[in-house]
């Protein structure tokens, strides 16, 4: 094997950087670069924050006074509306999507994520999202029925006009963007890491990150469902949530809820990962209980998703069911107690040093823990149905959010700045900033716990003098002016920095992880040569390595092909494995983000038909995706440096790309059960059963289904082996293709002639769900056929390169159970509500 | 101070709608859940501010060991401060359906966009609307339910509150312990209205109750003809 000629260290800068770099100009449209888009996430995140203080402000403005005619409630239901859903899905998630976007490959020691083009679509997928849903503010048509979106409120008989849909497919769009980065953060962190850097040896904030997006996996396909269901009721009179037609509003609650809990740690823990980054660095002690704090992160993320009806306590549930979740609730205390404990003792063994990021993580101390002890009250149920739904639950929320996510990253953005610019600041501003931000926030939220307990629900516009809250909500209102002074003063003061800070040679805080030992500030391949890693990540010497990492004594520490080049391990031993070649630059990202954009308004404007056109252009740019990946012949093993040889990654076991087609059909599995526990919950909570039509499914072309989708799957099987055993495998692809197509002309036969009118019941419409859920996988399946016939015919497949093939049968197979489990389901339910034949 | 300044601005703070005035057994308990929690967190915190306080100044080494905060302050301590809380947040929440010995009465809520209609005893189809009669010392079940969107059923003197969900009956029991008039507000946001739904609740004696629910029935009747 011959061994690259070495070369001289500017060379290979000059090299690497006519690799990796962005075009200029317009170019920008093109950028897939992680450092790129992980400041644009940032500022495009902190102008939403922004978006919505000013919200927040109007909202204070009104409250400041009894009987206020500031604006009149048709307004202010839209002003707090949009505020609660543009600092959840706008700020809060996006700031901690850009946060890890740029610096995990950097902690771990790649060159970029995974997914480089996916972070790209997800970025556009989220501006056009928020444009909407920013533009829909502007022009006064607004979501207005709270962030939560209730139903029957939010259902087109209370809200006939456009405001709901805004919301529905606005916060859906945004949301893409969360699963892909979800997708990206997980398999970027279990396979793109240094060499020997074993799953023991993660840097703590890669844990985090890793319990953060598998729980985003998770949690946001219950509200993806309902965000669809909803909008079929309002677009399509499915009555999934209308009680008069066997639907039920507490479907949607739990549906929300279970989304909603756990997004209250999926915003906590990356915030948290970034404190247990922040801490040891000015404890100057590594993390006490690292190993515990593991632990106490996946007790969250379990614990999470078993608290959601804690938000649900006033809707009538069962006593033991109460105690139940009241007593969970409870207990995500300890594994959260137990992280703060871990850093007060860090700091114990540590020599402490202060500076500005510690400043704002003391305020972090106060704020969290006080969010958590009236966390803890209103887990506890007779004090919650007092509670629930008065400001002191707007006090509470607010302690732990701003606590738990704005404070901590204000402290963040000190403590990484310095790394994005290569300044640092002399902190006039820092200081000043924060008491306004700290004593304006207590000012505004401590008395606003009084507010709610002296009687005053949220979400109302006016409230009478003889309430007795006026001096209250006065004092509320002027601390929140003081706490957007500082706010403004922080705004002021990255700016200063940004413009006017002192240039530093490396590493300012001394810190003891990865992302210190790039450049500052880093070059788009963020590393000229990638390191060995043979201690805890987050406690090496950045300052050396960066030395040696700089002058290419790494691996990978050269050019070919004009390839971006970074390496896959091991999940757990760390060893590399495979040379992971990520695509260059493209506007393609941009173009399928704004067809999908294009959907979105089709939809928001009811063009149903007009909205095939974007999709059809939509899947078409998708499949362009795929013309650079993969080679025409079979490439073997190729030096990495260090006298060792890994498989380009099409060639290799387990890509990134057939991981993430694991967590995908995770994600979409989530989303089926959640929709089978709301056909479940219908059909036994929902008043108005049983319906007084009852489908009678034909038996025969459901087995006919089941049949092709069973074919389907084999026929996938059987190109692979085909494939392997270096025969085309053109005939059982295309016959895949067909049987996938078969079933759903099965499927759409039994919609049409057996459930006939799903708008007529919940049940009718359940089994059209159901057997759409069928339809729209086969559908799938057969693109994906269709893919693997035109990889055959540009021969891209080998029996070494079958990769395509492999993605496509998880898929296939996939499919198949699924389907087998909707049309099993469809027979139950037809059952269960009296339609035995 | 800001515990201080709290009890002091409570001193002062009545209104019709306050769940810290109770005037039910319901609300009473709650009342003591809340005393009893806000000055447990408050030590709490102080607990918790002095460890940190000592560690950032390096002081009480020997108390500070990492096995003793992860062990002792991450575990041990919550897990006994939670048994203990949600044992009396049980004990408490369980007896409020037992508080009398009488039948209570049975008052159907029903709420719309933005009204409340109180419609009382079985039979007799006595109606009010935004003002709710109820005898004071007897329970009362009212069954929560909505003509349109949630809302929810709030009397904060006298106890927790109830979604009215449509398609759906809720069953909250309270109490007032003596005759007198209280607040009640749609606690759950529901349209444009929400701010402005409340109703008045009046407590009568016993037999003042009676001749009310007389009135009602005879005026009604009067209409009807």
């Amino acid at each position: 094997m011959e061994q690259p000629s070495p070369v001289s260290q500017i060379k290979l800068h000059h090299d690497l950087k006519a690799i990796w770099d962005t075009p200029p100009g317009w170019g920008f449209l093109s950028a897939v670069n992680h450092t790129v888009l992980g400041r644009r996430f940032i500022i495009a995140a902190f102008t939403f924050f922004a978006i919505g203080g000013v919200l927040a402000m109007l909202i204070r403005a009104q409250l400041a006074t009894p009987r206020s005619a500031f604006v009149g409630p048709d307004v202010y239901n839209q002003i707090f509306t949009m505020h609660g859903s543009v600092m959840m899905f706008l700020y809060a998630i996006p700031m901690f999507e850009g946060f890890a976007i740029y610096l995990l490959p950097k902690m771990l020691g790649a060159r970029d994520l995974a997914f480089p083009r996916l972070t790209a679509y997800g970025f556009w997928c989220y501006i056009f999202g928020g444009s909407i849903l920013i533009g829909a503010m502007l022009l006064g048509v607004a979501p207005d029925s709270g962030w939560f979106m209730y139903t029957p409120l939010s259902s087109s008989t209370y809200t006939p006009g456009i405001n709901a849909d805004i919301w529905l497919l606005g916060i859906t769009f945004v949301e893409i963007s969360a699963l892909s980065a979800a997708v990206e953060i997980t398999v970027s962190i279990l396979k793109l890491r240094a060499p020997g850097m074993s799953i023991d040896r993660l840097p703590i904030m890669a844990w985090y990150l890793l319990v953060t997006a598998l729980m985003m996996l998770f949690g946001f396909p219950p509200l993806i469902l309902g965000s669809i269901l909803l909008e079929l009721e309002r677009a399509f009179d499915l009555p999934f949530f209308d009680p008069t037609r066997g639907g039920d509003s507490l479907l949607w609650q739990h549906l929300f809820w279970l989304f909603g809990h756990p997004e209250v740690y999926i915003i906590f823990l990356p915030a948290a990962g970034a404190i247990s980054m922040m801490i040891p660095t000015f404890a100057r002690h590594p993390l006490v209980g690292y190993r515990a704090i593991i632990a106490a992160i996946i007790a969250v993320g379990f614990l999470s998703f078993g608290l959601w009806v804690h938000h649900m306590f006033a809707v009538g549930i069962p006593h033991l069911a109460l105690a139940f979740f009241s007593a969970a609730s409870g207990l995500v205390a300890i594994p959260t107690g137990l992280q703060i404990f871990a850093w007060i003792a860090t700091l114990a063994k540590g020599r402490p040093r202060f500076d500005v990021p510690m400043l704002y993580l003391a305020g972090f101390f106060v704020i969290f823990v006080i969010g958590g002890l009236t966390g803890v009250m209103l887990a506890m149920v007779p004090f919650n149905l007092q509670a629930h739904d008065t400001h002191f639950v707007v006090a509470h929320l607010h302690y732990v959010l701003v606590g738990g996510f704005v404070f901590p990253m204000l402290a963040g953005a000190y403590y990484w700045l310095p790394h994005i610019t290569g300044k640092v600041s002399d902190h006039k501003l820092a200081v000043p900033a924060f008491w306004l931000i700290f004593i304006g926030f207590n000012m505004t939220f401590f008395l606003m716990h009084l507010t709610g307990l002296l009687g005053m629900p949220r979400r109302i516009d006016t409230y009478p003098a003889e309430a007795k809250w006026e001096w209250l909500n006065l004092l509320s209102s002027v601390g929140s002016f003081v706490m957007t002074i500082g706010f403004a003063l922080f705004v002021l003061d990255i700016i200063l920095q940004v413009r006017f800070g002192k240039a530093f040679r490396r590493n300012p805080w001394q810190a003891r992880s990865l992302e210190w030992a790039t450049p500052t500030p880093p070059p788009s391949y963020a590393f000229a040569s990638l390191p060995h890693v043979e201690s805890p990540a987050d406690w090496l010497e950045p300052g050396s390595l960066g030395n040696d990492l700089a002058a290419g004594r790494g691996y990978l520490g050269f050019t070919r092909n004009g390839w971006q080049e970074t390496l896959g391990v091991g999940m757990t031993d760390g060893a590399p494995d495979q040379v992971v070649v990520l695509p260059r630059s493209t506007t393609l990202p941009f173009w399928t983000g704004l067809a999908t954009g294009t959907i979105v308004l089709c939809l928001l404007f009811k063009l149903y038909w007009l909205a095939l056109l974007p999709f059809a252009v939509t899947i078409t740019l998708l499949l362009c995706w795929t013309r650079t990946t993969g080679a025409q012949s079979d490439l073997g093993p190729l030096p990495i440096g260090r006298g060792q040889t890994a498989l380009v990654h099409w060639e290799a076991g387990q890509p990134p790309s057939w991981w993430a087609m694991v967590f995908v059909l995770a994600a979409d599995a989530t989303l089926f059960g959640s929709l089978l526990f709301g056909c479940v919950f219908l059909a036994m909570i929902a008043p108005g059963w049983p319906p007084a039509v009852i489908v009678l499914p034909s038996y025969g072309v459901m087995a006919l289904a089941a049949i092709l989708m069973i074919a389907a799957a084999l026929f996938g099987r059987l190109a692979l082996r085909d494939l392997n055993r270096n025969r085309a495998p053109t005939a059982w692809l295309g016959s895949a293709a067909l049987a996938h197509l078969g079933a759903c002309a099965a499927l759409v036969w039994i919609i049409a002639v057996d459930v006939v009118d799903p708008t007529q019941h919940a049940h009718q419409a359940t089994l059209f769900a159901l057997l759409g859920y069928a339809v729209l996988h086969a559908g799938v399946g057969c693109i994906l056929a269709l893919y693997g016939l035109q990889r055959q015919r540009s021969g891209k497949l080998s029996p070494i390169r079958n990769l395509d093939l492999r993605i496509g049968k998880l898929w296939h197979d996939y499919a198949a159970v699924a389907g087998l489990v909707a049309l099993v389901a469809v027979i139950v339910l037809c059952w269960s509500a009296g339609g035995r034949p | 101070m800001p515990i201080l300044g709290t009890s002091l601005l409570l001193a002062g703070c009545g209104g019709d709608l306050s769940a810290l005035d109770p005037a039910g057994p319901n609300a009473h308990n709650v009342a003591t859940l809340w005393w009893i929690m806000l000055w447990g967190s408050t030590a709490i915190f102080l607990f918790v501010s002095l460890i940190l306080c000592l560690a950032l100044t390096q002081r009480g080494q020997r108390l500070l060991s990492p096995r003793w905060l992860l062990i002792g302050g991450g575990l041990a301590f919550p897990s006994v401060v939670l048994v203990a809380l949600v044992a009396v947040s049980l004990a408490l929440g369980e007896r409020l359906l037992v508080y009398a010995n009488e039948a209570p009465l049975r008052i159907e809520a029903v709420a719309r966009q933005w009204q409340w209609e109180f419609r009382y005893g079985d039979d007799t189809n006595i109606a009010t609307l935004d003002k709710l009669h109820i005898p004071a010392g007897r329970p009362v079940d009212f069954a929560v339910t909505s003509d349109d969107v949630i809302h929810s059923f709030w009397i904060p003197r006298l106890g927790g509150k109830m979604d009215a969900i449509p398609g759906h009956t809720n069953t909250i029991r309270l109490m007032a312990d003596k005759p007198g008039t209280y607040g009640g507000v749609c606690a759950e946001f529901c349209g444009e209205g929400h701010a402005i739904m409340r109703f008045s609740v009046q407590a009568h004696e016993p037999n003042e109750f009676n001749d009310v629910m007389q009135q009602l029935s005879a005026s009604r009747a009067e209409r009807q003809q």
